[in-house]
């Protein structure tokens, strides 16, 4: 049996930016991640993300992550590290959380306290042959192609133009990949409009309006795919149009992944805003469970830029609850940190994320510690 | 829904709006080195292009969501915001350069091959449609962060539609 | 290898070049990358067939969840071949239905107490 005062699970924006805000305050940090290397899908942003200077605006994903692991190797007194680790179950009767290493080593870890940053799993959409080989989530397609070097496929139609669809889109083009065009149900585009502005002047079709009707297959792979006009109340109409493609890219959102919030008793509520059941929490990202936190996309499916402050959000209250932290020092911190959150949600795009926040957020502390 | 609206929500701008405003004319023939021209239609949480600008022509944001709304006095046409804008929104236009029926456009460029200075490239409208030849007359790296700037010179008439250029294969 | 050479951002460190086995035919790929993106690397699409109605499966999520890419590997079935880091000398072999446990090898019976 292994001990540490804070456990956090997921070393993406949110999990590593935590892991360095509770280590900058005094606390003994695991840090575990179920991939081979650290940081998430920053790893493979190559483009230059938004927000303000206090969340390296203007600075690609790639780059974030390396000053967060030069962070982290300033740390590294206080922080272990352990990657190819998944953090398979918690056992509530004594606390241990139950890790599997390498496929091989089982390890029982008891934290004091414990930040969820498990991120968020690709959606799938229901058309025939969605299971075929070239059928893959947007994820995995940077996965291959940003952190392997490996092209995923010659062709690809994107499905679902939010800032996903989008980004992805010009990373493949980058890469030297064409893309046959951007799939979109709904009369507008879901990202931001600049980033499809880039694709656009670059000749790449956006069909709003549309939806996949069939992946067809050939020799068991994509071979290309049906795409079918809805109308405005998005019935299909007789409009039926053939892609030639040999991958099919699903961008169409993501789910919360939540596991180990359900195993930890955590009240979950389901809020479509945020993609999915999302833990209750308070203004310093603590659930219902007082030993358990959550961050970025494990707490509803938002902009890395939020999950990275969120990270720091949990991990200076986890500093506190330990009593590393306390009165103006941490009111001081935690207010600019809470005020950037709250910049980067107060605009238009920020409206959907402000409402499903309503529906799980406590900020009377009705429970956990007062500030 | 109109097509026009369709097409403005794929991201084509077909009108000129707050985020995405022209310089004044009088002031645009004469400015040496250019002006901005930005295309940012959409109120997101996004900055960069003001708090990098040197001269404060695009004027600080009150709210990180604001549109960019740009002092045109100001702006010296350096294209430091080209080079940072995260959307690739901005762009520098210079009326004065050249002969009477030429300008400068200067824009982002984030793509392989790179454009080669002195060589021809075709010049892409916002739908990717090659409207015209341009010669290549610089090609920058001004935050040395790989996104190139380049200097673009193109009939002066298209101006308004040119927003990418593709090297000729 | 099908690999990206040139890209405006992004410089690809590659680790030590290996080989190892795919349905009997050798292949390179890196060693510590994923199997998958040797695999991808090497043009093969078609890791599985599922159980009941035979259908090709590939690689999805690339995270390990979504069990589509699972795969024998020297022997054992169903892993996850997406966050499975490739070695020299591996042999990998396209999946049939649900696999099967070689039990009767001593190897198998080398699992430890789970406590750690």
């Amino acid at each position: 049996m292994r001990e540490t005062e804070v456990l956090v699970i997921g070393g993406g924006p949110a999990g590593l930016s935590a892991a360095v805000e509770a280590a900058s305050h005094g606390c003994d940090v695991t840090l575990v991640d179920s991939d081979l290397a650290l940081g998430g899908q920053l790893v493979k942003q190559t483009h230059k993300f938004f927000g303000s200077e206090a969340e390296y605006a203007g600075t690609r994903g790639i780059k974030i992550a390396k000053i967060l692991f030069e962070e982290l190797e300033a740390a590294k007194d206080r922080v272990t590290v352990l990657s190819n680790t998944t953090a398979n179950g918690f056992y509530p009767d004594d606390g241990v959380v139950a890790l599997v290493k390498d496929e091989e080593e089982y390890i029982r870890l008891r934290p004091k306290k414990t930040i969820v940053a498990t991120g968020a799993m690709e959606r799938l959409l229901p058309f025939p042959n969605n299971d075929a080989p070239g059928v893959y989530g947007a994820g995995a397609i940077q996965t291959l192609m940003n952190v392997y070097g490996v092209f995923p496929g010659e062709r690809v139609l994107m499905i679902g133009a939010g800032n996903i669809g989008l980004i992805v889109s010009y990373q493949l083009m980058q890469a030297g990949v064409e893309i046959a065009g951007i799939v979109e149900f709904m009369p507008k585009v879901g990202g931001y409009w600049v980033h499809a502005a880039k694709v656009r002047r670059l000749g790449v079709p956006i069909y709003l309006r549309h939806t996949i009707t069939d992946a067809i297959v050939e020799k068991g792979v994509v071979a290309g795919a049906h795409i079918q006009r809805v109308d405005e109340k998005g019935r299909p109409t007789e409009e039926i149009r053939k892609i030639d493609c040999d991958t099919i890219c699903m961008a169409v959102g993501l789910i919360p992944t939540a596991e180990i919030l359900w195993q930890a008793g955590c009240k979950m509520t389901y809020v479509p805003e945020l993609c999915g059941h999302v833990p209750q929490r308070n203004a310093f990202m603590q659930t219902t469970n007082p030993n358990f936190w959550v961050a970025g996309d494990a707490s509803g499916i938002e902009e890395a830029s939020a999950a990275m402050v969120e990270g720091r959000i949990s991990g200076i209250s986890i500093a506190r609850a330990l009593g590393r932290i306390q009165g103006e020092a941490f009111q001081e911190r935690y207010l600019e940190l809470w005020q950037r959150l709250s910049n980067l949600r107060a605009g238009e795009v920020g409206a959907k994320i402000r409402s499903g926040l309503e529906k799980c957020s406590n900020c009377g502390c009705d429970w956990g510690e007062e500030a | 829904m109109t097509e026009k609206e369709l097409l403005f929500n794929s991201g084509v701008l077909t009108e000129r709006c707050p985020g995405a405003e022209l310089p004044p004319r009088e002031l645009w023939e004469k400015k040496k080195n250019g002006l901005v021209v930005i295309e940012c239609p959409q109120r997101i949480p996004c900055n960069p292009c003001a708090s990098s600008c040197p001269t404060g022509a695009i004027r600080p944001f009150k709210d990180i969501n604001d549109t960019p709304a740009i002092d045109y006095e100001k702006c010296i046409g350096c294209a430091k915001c080209v080079a940072q804008c995260p959307g690739l929104a901005c762009f520098v236009v210079d009326l004065t350069y050249g002969e009477a029926d030429e300008a400068l456009v200067k824009l982002p460029f984030e793509m392989l091959p790179v454009p080669v200075e002195g060589t021809s490239v075709d010049c892409l409208n916002r739908v990717g449609e090659a409207v015209a030849k341009g010669k290549v007359l610089h090609v920058t790296e001004p935050l040395r962060d790989k996104t190139r700037v380049v200097h673009v010179v193109v009939p002066r008439d298209r101006v308004m539609d040119i927003r990418a250029v593709r090297v000729v294969k | 290898m099908n690999l990206i050479k040139e890209h405006p951002i992004l410089e690809f460190h590659h680790a030590r070049k290996v080989t190892f086995s795919f349905d009997g035919r050798s292949l390179e790929g890196y060693e510590g990358e994923p199997i998958a993106s040797a695999l991808h690397a090497n043009k093969i699409r078609i890791y599985r067939e599922t159980p009941k109605t035979k259908r090709p499966r590939g690689f999805f999520c690339a995270i390990g969840k979504c069990s589509s890419c699972f795969m024998t590997v020297d022997g054992v079935p169903n892993v996850r071949i997406c966050v499975t880091p490739l070695k020299a000398g591996m042999v990998v072999q396209s999946q049939k239905g649900n696999g099967s446990v070689p039990w009767s090898e001593p190897e198998a019976q080398k699992e430890g107490d789970g406590l750690a």
